[in-house]
């Protein structure tokens, strides 16, 4: 099983030289970490700013200059500051390449819950219904399973899907999937040491395997 | 030029009564309108409708004014960060409409642009969708959304000339731009009032002509969320 180090991991090998990207809480704020320096990438931070840059060192922290987490961060030579109008008409325009975000069940149709339990927890869906609707790419960031052992991969979301029919991978603690757009979840990768069995186990939605599957590999 | 200072917040603030429809700049909380904030505490008006991309903290920002039982009604994308609002939510004290944050900023943008409605990909499918006209383009559903328009915008900028042009600085811009342009009044508060000529008009970001009153803030808290360092220099 992955730690959330090496789910961020994994993602960053799917970034490609010459992105614009934007990376939701959590997760996928981590990926960051781990994109290789060669690549030339943007991070997109959705109030307002293109080109995040690492954290701030104590003297560097200006409390003008977050990302979508709230976190404080600073600016790389070359960024560009705008309104959250103008930050959604990139997203929406279909600008920004690749969006990585977390979720709390996707379906094997590609949609995806991640923004309220009825009852329960109600954040809000934040940029996330604006960035689903319209990136070109989309990776979720998860868990495989709830604490208490329930596939989050399933046939239907059962929570209020945030978009639909948007997803087209998944890297999560047990494996890398692909959305089929017929519908089913493609198993590509196994985590180091997980079984094909045991993700069959822990995917409650329709589990494509196709020949033998691989393991991940990090460097 | 058309001058447009008041004296201080509680000046600026005056008129807005108990039951008004407010949009209020800042993303968490930053770029928030501390000094109205604040004057608006002490008026206690109450039933407020208020537009703004989140609610606060529990301790700061619109927190306050949910814990003084301030707002009627709030339209945010994100919430997560106030154990209050959730308790009023889910209680139901509090009527909440949450949007999708692009949806949000293009219904303040379109309405201080004199567009009514628009169509967007945002939530097609989704709980939003509810009781919104679905549309196709080109094979694609879209759905339409109504802009809007406040009675009163306060907006934090970080300069500010007394004509009510406005700069601001880093990621404190935000919503702020498009709500000045969307208040039937709007009120500027800036940490820095300077004498008109002396902003480059190059580098204007919110034109005076949106701006009804500006001032300068007493003191800025800027309080940070999440305060993140790194460990290595």
């Amino acid at each position: 099983m992955l730690t959330k180090e090496q789910i961020a991991q994994r993602i960053a090998q799917e970034v490609k030289h010459g992105q614009y990207i934007n990376l939701g809480i959590g997760i996928p704020t981590l990926v960051a970490n781990y994109i290789p320096s060669e690549l030339d990438v943007v991070l997109q931070s959705e109030n307002g700013l293109l080109g995040i840059g690492p954290f701030p060192t104590e003297s560097e922290v200006d409390a003008d200059v977050i990302n979508a987490g709230k976190q404080t961060i600073t600016m790389l030579p070359g960024s560009a500051i705008f309104d959250s109008a103008e930050s959604f008409a990139m997203i929406r325009g279909g600008h920004v390449h690749l969006t990585i975000l977390g979720a709390m069940e996707v379906s094997e149709h590609g949609d995806i819950a991640n923004w309220k339990v009825p009852g329960k927890m109600v954040k809000g869906m934040g940029g996330a219904m604006d960035l689903v609707a319209s990136a070109k790419m989309i990776i979720v960031a998860m868990q495989h399973c709830s604490k208490d052992g329930h596939s989050k991969l399933l046939p239907s979301c059962t929570l209020p899907i945030t978009g639909v029919r948007c997803v087209k991978k998944i890297v999560s603690d047990l494996a890398v999937l692909e959305i089929d757009p017929e519908g089913g979840f493609i198993l590509k990768e196994r985590a180091p040491g997980v079984s094909v069995e045991e993700i069959k186990s822990k995917t409650a939605g329709k589990l494509k395997i196709l020949g033998e599957i691989p393991e991940m590999q990090f460097n | 030029m058309i001058l447009k200072t008041v004296k201080d917040a509680k000046e600026a603030v005056a008129d807005i009564p108990s039951g008004a429809f407010l949009m209020m700049g800042g993303f968490g909380l930053c770029g928030i309108p501390e000094n109205c904030i604040e004057a608006l505490l002490e008026k206690g008006i109450t039933d407020l409708t208020i537009v703004s991309n989140n609610a606060g903290v529990d301790d700061f920002g619109i927190g306050l004014f949910l814990k003084k039982r301030m707002v009627k009604k709030m339209i945010s994308s994100y919430v997560g960060e106030n154990e209050e609002f959730e308790r009023q939510m889910l209680s139901g004290e509090l009527e909440v409409e949450l949007l999708p944050q692009g949806t949000l900023a293009e219904k303040i943008r379109a309405g201080g642009a004199g567009i009514p409605a628009f169509f967007t990909p945002a939530g097609v499918g989704t709980e939003v969708a509810k009781g919104k006209e679905t549309r196709e383009f080109d094979g694609k559903p879209y759905l339409m959304e109504r802009s809007f328009i406040s009675d009163f915008s306060l907006v934090k900028a970080w300069k500010g000339d007394t004509a009510g042009n406005l700069i601001y600085k880093g990621t404190a811009r935000n919503f702020n731009p498009m709500m000045a342009a969307a208040g039937k009044i709007t009120i500027a508060e800036v940490e820095e009032l300077v004498p008109v000529g002396t902003l480059d008009p190059n580098q204007i970001h919110t034109p005076g002509i949106y701006v009804q009153r500006i001032f300068q803030g007493k003191k800025y808290e800027k309080r940070i969320e999440q305060r993140t360092v790194s460990t290595y220099k």
